[in-house]
């Protein structure tokens, strides 16, 4: 066993109401200039939805991530490092600006300075890549709101995958948003692809960073990430990506998307895992066990032997009391929390509590109590859409994980409504998830409270 | 409730009242204002809580809520000698309109029973009977027309009803019904009712306001924790409001200030009502006594300013300084010779000739605001009529048989009355661009400030972060600039002058009694403050405005502060102002509290408001207590001596003391939730009955059929206007596809998610993470209908303007409605439209001011004008539009 600690992140979806103000403040605070103008180290996506750069989750098409040899050993989909310098100048995966976006600016200038004329002045929009006027057809967050554009619901890598058809109907609509950052990976595909050595894992914290000086401007992390959260700055030539917030989480401060959340989703905290095995759990044959496998070298921060093995690996006594402490641990000992997409086998460390909106709007809508807790768990069960999209976002397909946690959060609402309205503590409702009413209710002081101090 | 007889049946009439029930009663001060009920005996008692207790000093320590031994039975049903029940007669609007009458929308009577009893000598019932019969709820042995069912959708009232007007399944609208009162009786009250501008931009919103209010009520919702009814629109709540209105309104120098309605004051001045014509007797109820016979909703307006309802500027048709001089020549009181030449015809208000040069507003001086890019709707009648600019007006004047009876027409309508529009404002908007005058002014980070909200209990300040860059001023430069050249120059032109203010009957002041039993009468001479405005003669010192501008008045301490009726004596806050911003050193003002820099009047707001100063909301709940007669003042004594100063909210925002400037209280760290004292101490509402209304008796709403709470359609914009009928579509050729299709949809305007109204809107994160531009989202269906893809160039049209945007095609939008994010300026991607020749336009291109007379109604109870509280809204979501593809070569 070998412990090493990570910063994590949890963000819990039920929260969200797609404000962007995330994107908004990490934009401004990383990426607000020049190279990178089409970079958002953090978006929102409407799901469903093609995502941002459009259908990144397509590895066949784009190559990011693992895959798993017939041999059970880990080889990126890109290929190695021969097939990688085949083809070094000119990279086929990488996506294209208009995958992102053509990024645009408008004429503000005529609204000051606008020669006389004989309309109103207005300022259009150009391209800031050319200069050149421009209609504006695409953009960081095309489809906001739209629960799959009719136009591109065929491009959902998600929705292809599911035997269900997700029908374009109004009365049948669902929607929901999905905040994104570099997932900080315990086995990086990106940096597995840098042919310069300039992408590492900090080793006290396991954030992933570009060493500017090293970076030869390859691109291979672009494609080798199959989240396609690292981006290539045009004026500098060299690769830029979510920090993590460090210069922030240093001082003991969240990162800039969590400070500005509105809705409170975003839980940070250090995670102990066992760096022996990470191999190991990322090669597990099945991809529906790598959740599991994931879970089980996550360790308990609270286990001797684990606190033992911590302070042989120089981890200081204040990190593994953060450990203990860290709200990342504790949902994830709720068995709410799940990682994006861990068949790319990455071991992704930003992980979601799925939103159980979703479903309790079709329970409301066909006329019953969404809120009880009856009705939530036949829904639960029977319902395919949307869970078997959470699925595939979020458990390789199983829907089982995802059954799970929307039960507990199910509960949690039925438990909490007896509290609050009846004064009842109702443990039935609490066991019939695996839990205990107390569990129950300290899971709902993280969840609902979420208290400054207590998701950071 | 009285019943009367009315088209040979039976309506609700008037509350009763003491003065109906002869005797001691009836002779008691203010016995019109006092409502009845009866006791569990079926006896008619007076209650203490009513407005006729509330400004008469023989009932003092008796407005309050408190019934002592009395529990009024709600239903007459309730009384085991009730043994007579009688049909009413109720209008309902869910109808066809009858064949000919197309025109006007359809309505009907229902016929339905209610228990009544007989009290001094007058069929009465309750409210609460009257309420069941609106609602359809059967009782056993009454006569009527009731529904067979919940699933009888044949008569108003039922969740089958509802279902063919809302598309809300029948069984959802039951289970949501009985969720809310379940959860509201096991919750104590704690089922809410949280929305936006969502209803608040319909034409019939009070009738759909007043529909949450009777649920939340009933349900017993209303001032509690976490319940009742919490509306986001408008609510911008300023906490320390005694010391911002005194001034914001300079009440330390002159009172009353010349306050206006809005949306009436653009409806004239934009000459909208030269389209409008809407018929008021086509919103009248079937049982209507004829109030609106042969009247324009625009001479609904012109009754209301008369009365002195409703508020209007310039109010007479010469100018009011000339008024006293002319006062003064005659040898009379100014106000007596308004009233004489009101009377003999040698005065009129303005408002009867909106289109005379006279009566033009000549100079407006826009801060803070985008009348043009925003708010103002009917936009192109903005441009055409007040500014003169090009525009794209489509609409055709009122034809001569439809006008307004009571304005006066000029063949030759106004363009261009404006002769100087200025702006202070830090962005390029709309309202900018087609400004004579721009003055840069600094933002938030650049100038001290004071903000406050209904969405949490602080005061907060603003503290510039950098000095206001290169030529822009705070606003508190501008207008103190601007107060310097206006005094130098007023030494010439204009010296000082008296002037006649015509001042609304005011909410809670005893100005609310001028119309008992809510029957406006016409056959009273003209009474200023009873049958007419109040004139007030106030001098203006012109040549020292500035200096008045920066020096405390001398009416605070002479006058105290009225708020709600309450009034403050700020001795000890003058003395300690006074040490605090230092006193004016020189000049006519010497001795005075300084106020000649930002900070100082922030802290004067504060140190006059009972929110920041608990000295303050103490000795107005002590005022409170002996008018109530309730134990109140311990809501804030707790910081009886907390005062909180500018510097204090600068190092953190503060939070606010309970006072009883509002109606939540903060005790005991307690969150905000308004009617909380009205609730806790029986403090009365500030209404007829004192009590929260179900039933509005004014004659007014009587002949809009809107006593009680109702449904009323959207207007009907096909009939009424001659636009498309919503939901057809028209084959209209055309250059671009030989088969053009166009169609007709219910436009609405919600708030946008990438801006703050135009703020922000042309900000380039904001745009990168939308569509970039004006959109107008719209169904699958109707893209269909008319050829349009996702991101195509579309055209909307009706006949206030038109809009150039593009689509966004989606399921989650109804077929038949489209939305475009409101406050979209024409500054960003906005190009030439096809069908104007001009520049696309803003949302409100599209919309037109419409007045609705119930929101006109003035002096009478809590039908009274207040500044921010009453008066006629703006409305544009019964609006429709006309969409096609246009072509995809879009200039600019």
């Amino acid at each position: 066993m070998r412990v090493m600690a990570q910063m994590s992140m949890i963000m819990n979806l039920d929260k969200c109401i797609g404000c962007h103000t995330c994107s908004v403040t990490c934009k401004q605070a990383w990426t607000n200039r020049t190279g990178v103008e089409y970079v958002w180290f953090n978006n929102v996506e409407t799901r469903p939805g093609v995502g941002y750069p459009r259908g990144y989750e397509d590895q066949e098409k784009w190559g990011g991530g693992w895959v798993r040899t017939k041999r059970g050993r880990l080889k990126l989909r890109s290929g190695g490092r021969l097939a990688k310098l085949s083809r070094i100048f000119s990279n086929p995966k990488l996506p294209g600006i208009h995958d992102y976006y053509e990024p645009w600016t408008y004429d503000y200038d005529m609204l000051i300075n606008a020669p006389r004329t004989a309309h109103t002045p207005v300022a259009r929009p150009k391209s800031l890549l050319t200069g050149e006027d421009m209609k504006i057809s695409w953009s960081a967050n095309w489809d906001d709101n739209l629960g799959g554009s009719l136009e591109t619901m065929q491009d959902d890598p998600i929705l292809t995958k599911m035997s269900e058809e997700v029908q374009a109907e109004f009365e049948k609509a669902f929607m929901f948003y999905l905040p994104r950052i570099c997932e900080h990976c315990l086995n990086p595909s990106c940096v597995a692809s840098c042919p310069s050595g300039a992408m590492y894992k900090r080793e006290e914290d396991g954030i992933v960073l570009v060493d500017q000086d090293q970076c030869r401007g390859w691109r291979m992390c672009v494609s080798g990430c199959p989240y396609k959260k690292v981006y290539f700055n045009h004026r500098t030539g060299k690769a830029e990506k979510c920090t993590f917030c460090y210069p922030r989480i240093e001082v003991g401060l969240p990162t800039v998307c969590s400070e500005t959340c509105v809705g409170r989703l975003r839980y940070l905290g250090l995670v102990l895992y066992d760096a022996d095995r990470v191999s190991e759990a990322a090669s597990v044959e099945d991809d529906k066990a790598l959740l599991q496998a994931q879970r089980d070298i996550i360790l308990d921060p609270h286990d001797p032997a684990v606190i033992e093995g911590a302070r042989a690996g120089g981890i200081p006594e204040d990190w593994i009391e953060a450990a203990q402490r860290s709200p990342i641990w504790k949902l994830m000992q709720y068995e709410v929390a799940l990682p994006l997409h861990p068949e790319y086998r990455t071991m992704p460390m930003v992980w979601y509590i799925p939103p159980l909106s979703p479903v309790v709007d079709v329970v409301t809508g066909s006329g019953n109590d969404g809120e009880d807790a009856r009705t939530l768990f036949a829904a639960i069960d029977k319902l395919r859409i949307p869970i078997g999209y959470l699925a595939e976002l979020f458990t390789a397909g199983d829907v089982a994980p995802v059954d799970a946690s929307l039960r507990r959060l199910a509960a949690m609402r039925s438990y909490m409504r007896g509290v609050s309205i009846d004064d009842v503590r109702d443990e039935r409702i609490a066991n019939a998830v695996g839990m205990t009413g107390t569990e129950i209710e300290e899971m709902y002081r993280l969840l609902a409270i979420a208290k400054y101090e207590e998701r950071y | 409730m009285t019943l009367e007889p009315n088209g040979g049946g039976l309506v609700p009439g008037k509350f009763l009242t003491a003065s109906d029930l002869g005797g001691e009663a009836a002779t008691a001060p203010r016995a019109e204002f006092k409502t009845v009920l009866l006791d569990q005996s079926g006896a008619p008692v007076v209650p203490n809580g009513s407005l006729g207790h509330r400004f008469t000093p023989e009932d003092e320590g008796s407005w309050n809520l408190d019934l002592g031994d009395v529990t009024p039975p709600l239903s007459l049903a309730d009384l085991a000698d009730t043994n007579e029940s009688v049909e009413v007669l109720l209008p309902r609007f869910d109808l066809p309109p009858e064949a000919g009458s197309e025109h006007a929308g359809g309505s009907g009577v229902v016929v339905r029973g209610v228990p009544v009893r007989r009290v001094a000598g007058k069929l009465v019932t309750t409210v609460f009977d009257l309420l069941l019969a609106q609602y359809g709820v059967a009782r056993a042995g009454l006569p009527g027309e009731w529904p067979s069912g919940y699933d009888d959708p044949t008569t108003p009232g039922t969740p089958a009803w509802q279902e063919e007007i809302t598309s809300v399944p029948a069984e959802q609208a039951a289970r949501l019904g009985r969720e809310f009162a379940d959860n509201a009786e096991r919750s104590g009250g704690r089922s809410m009712i949280l929305m936006g501008a969502g209803t608040n931009h319909w034409f019939h919103s009070d009738t759909i306001y007043r529909t949450f209010l009777a649920l939340t009520t009933m349900t017993g919702c209303q001032g509690v924790n976490g319940g009742g009814w919490a509306h986001y629109v408008g609510q911008e709540k300023v906490r320390p409001l005694t010391g911002y209105s005194q001034y914001a309104t300079a009440a330390d120098w002159i009172r009353p200030p010349r306050q206006n309605i809005g949306t009436a004051f653009w409806y004239l001045a934009t000459d909208q009502w030269r389209y409008d014509g809407l018929p008021a007797d086509q919103l009248a109820s079937p049982l209507a006594r004829g109030v609106f016979q042969d009247r324009t909703t625009a001479d609904c307006l012109v009754e209301s300013v008369k009365r002195g309802w409703m508020p209007a500027h310039p109010t007479f048709s010469r100018n009011p300084l000339d008024l006293c001089d002319e006062a003064e020549a005659a040898g009379k009181e100014p106000a007596q010779h308004v009233v004489d030449s009101l009377t003999d015809g040698s005065l009129s208000y303005a408002v009867e000739d909106p289109d005379a040069p006279e009566n033009f507003p000549r100079v407006i001086d826009i801060w803070r605001a985008n009348v043009l890019g925003s708010s103002g709707k009917g936009n192109e009648y903005f441009l055409k009529h007040l500014l003169g600019t090009e525009s794209a007006v489509r609409a055709s004047e009122t034809p001569e048989d439809a006008r307004p009876r009571d304005i006066r027409w000029r063949d030759d309508a106004p363009i261009g009355k404006l002769d100087l529009l200025m702006t202070a404002d830090f962005r390029m908007t709309s309202t900018t661009l087609f400004s004579d005058l721009v003055l840069p002014a600094a933002t938030w980070y650049e100038k001290y400030d004071l903000s406050s909200t209904d969405m949490h209990p602080f005061i907060h300040s603003f503290s510039p972060a950098i000095n206001p860059p290169w030529q822009t001023r705070t606003d508190f430069d501008i207008f103190g600039s601007l107060a310097e050249r206006f005094s130098q120059l007023a030494r010439t032109h204009l010296g000082v002058r008296r002037d006649i203010v015509a001042a609304p009957l005011q909410h809670d002041t005893a100005d609310v009694m001028a119309t008992p039993h809510g029957v406006p009468r016409d056959d009273l001479p003209l009474i200023p403050g009873q049958t007419m405005a109040k004139l007030i003669v106030v001098e203006r010192d012109y040549p020292n405005l500035a200096e008045q501008w920066k020096a405390l008045g001398p009416l605070t301490a002479k006058l105290g502060m009225t708020t709600k009726a309450v009034t403050y004596r700020p001795d000890v806050e003058i003395e300690r102002l006074a040490r605090l911003n230092g006193t004016v050193a020189s000049g006519p003002f010497a001795g005075s509290v300084r106020l000649d820099s930002d900070k100082r009047a922030c802290e004067l707001i504060l140190a006059f408001s009972g929110t920041s100063n608990g000295r303050l909301a103490v000795q107005g709940f002590r005022e409170l207590e002996k008018r109530t007669g309730q134990r109140l003042a311990h809501l804030a004594e707790d910081h009886e001596g907390a005062h909180i100063t500018f510097s204090d909210v600068q190092v953190q925002p503060r939070s606010v003391i309970t006072s009883p400037e509002w109606s939540g209280s903060e005790h005991g760290g307690r969150r905000y939730t308004a009617f909380a004292i009205n609730v806790e101490h029986l403090k009365p509402w500030h209404t007829l009955t004192g009590r929260q209304h179900f039933y509005l008796d004014h004659d007014w709403m009587e002949d809009l059929g809107e006593n009680l709470p109702t449904f009323r359609p959207p207007l009907d914009m096909h009939r009424l206007f001659g636009d498309g009928r919503p939901g057809t579509t028209r084959r209209i050729g055309g250059p671009y596809a030989a088969q053009q299709t166009e169609v007709t949809v219910r436009y609405l305007t919600p708030h946008s998610k990438w801006s703050i109204h135009s703020e922000y809107q042309d900000n380039l994160f904001m745009l990168s993470l939308s569509r970039g531009g004006p959109t107008i989202w719209m169904s699958a269906e109707d893209a269909r209908k008319v050829d349009v893809r996702d991101n195509d160039w579309i055209e909307a049209y009706n006949r206030n303007g038109v809009v150039v945007a593009r689509a966004i095609v989606s399921h989650r939008m109804p077929e038949g409605t489209v939305f475009m994010y409101h406050a979209k300026d024409r500054t960003v991607d906005v190009p030439i439209a096809e069908t104007s020749g001009q520049r696309g336009g803003i949302h409100n291109s599209l919309t037109r001011i419409l007045l609705k007379p119930s929101h006109l109604i003035g002096g009478y109870a809590q039908l009274a004008w207040a500044f921010n509280y009453l008066g006629p809204t703006g409305n544009q979501r019964d609006e429709i539009t006309t969409i096609r593809r246009r072509s995809q070569e879009v200039e600019y």
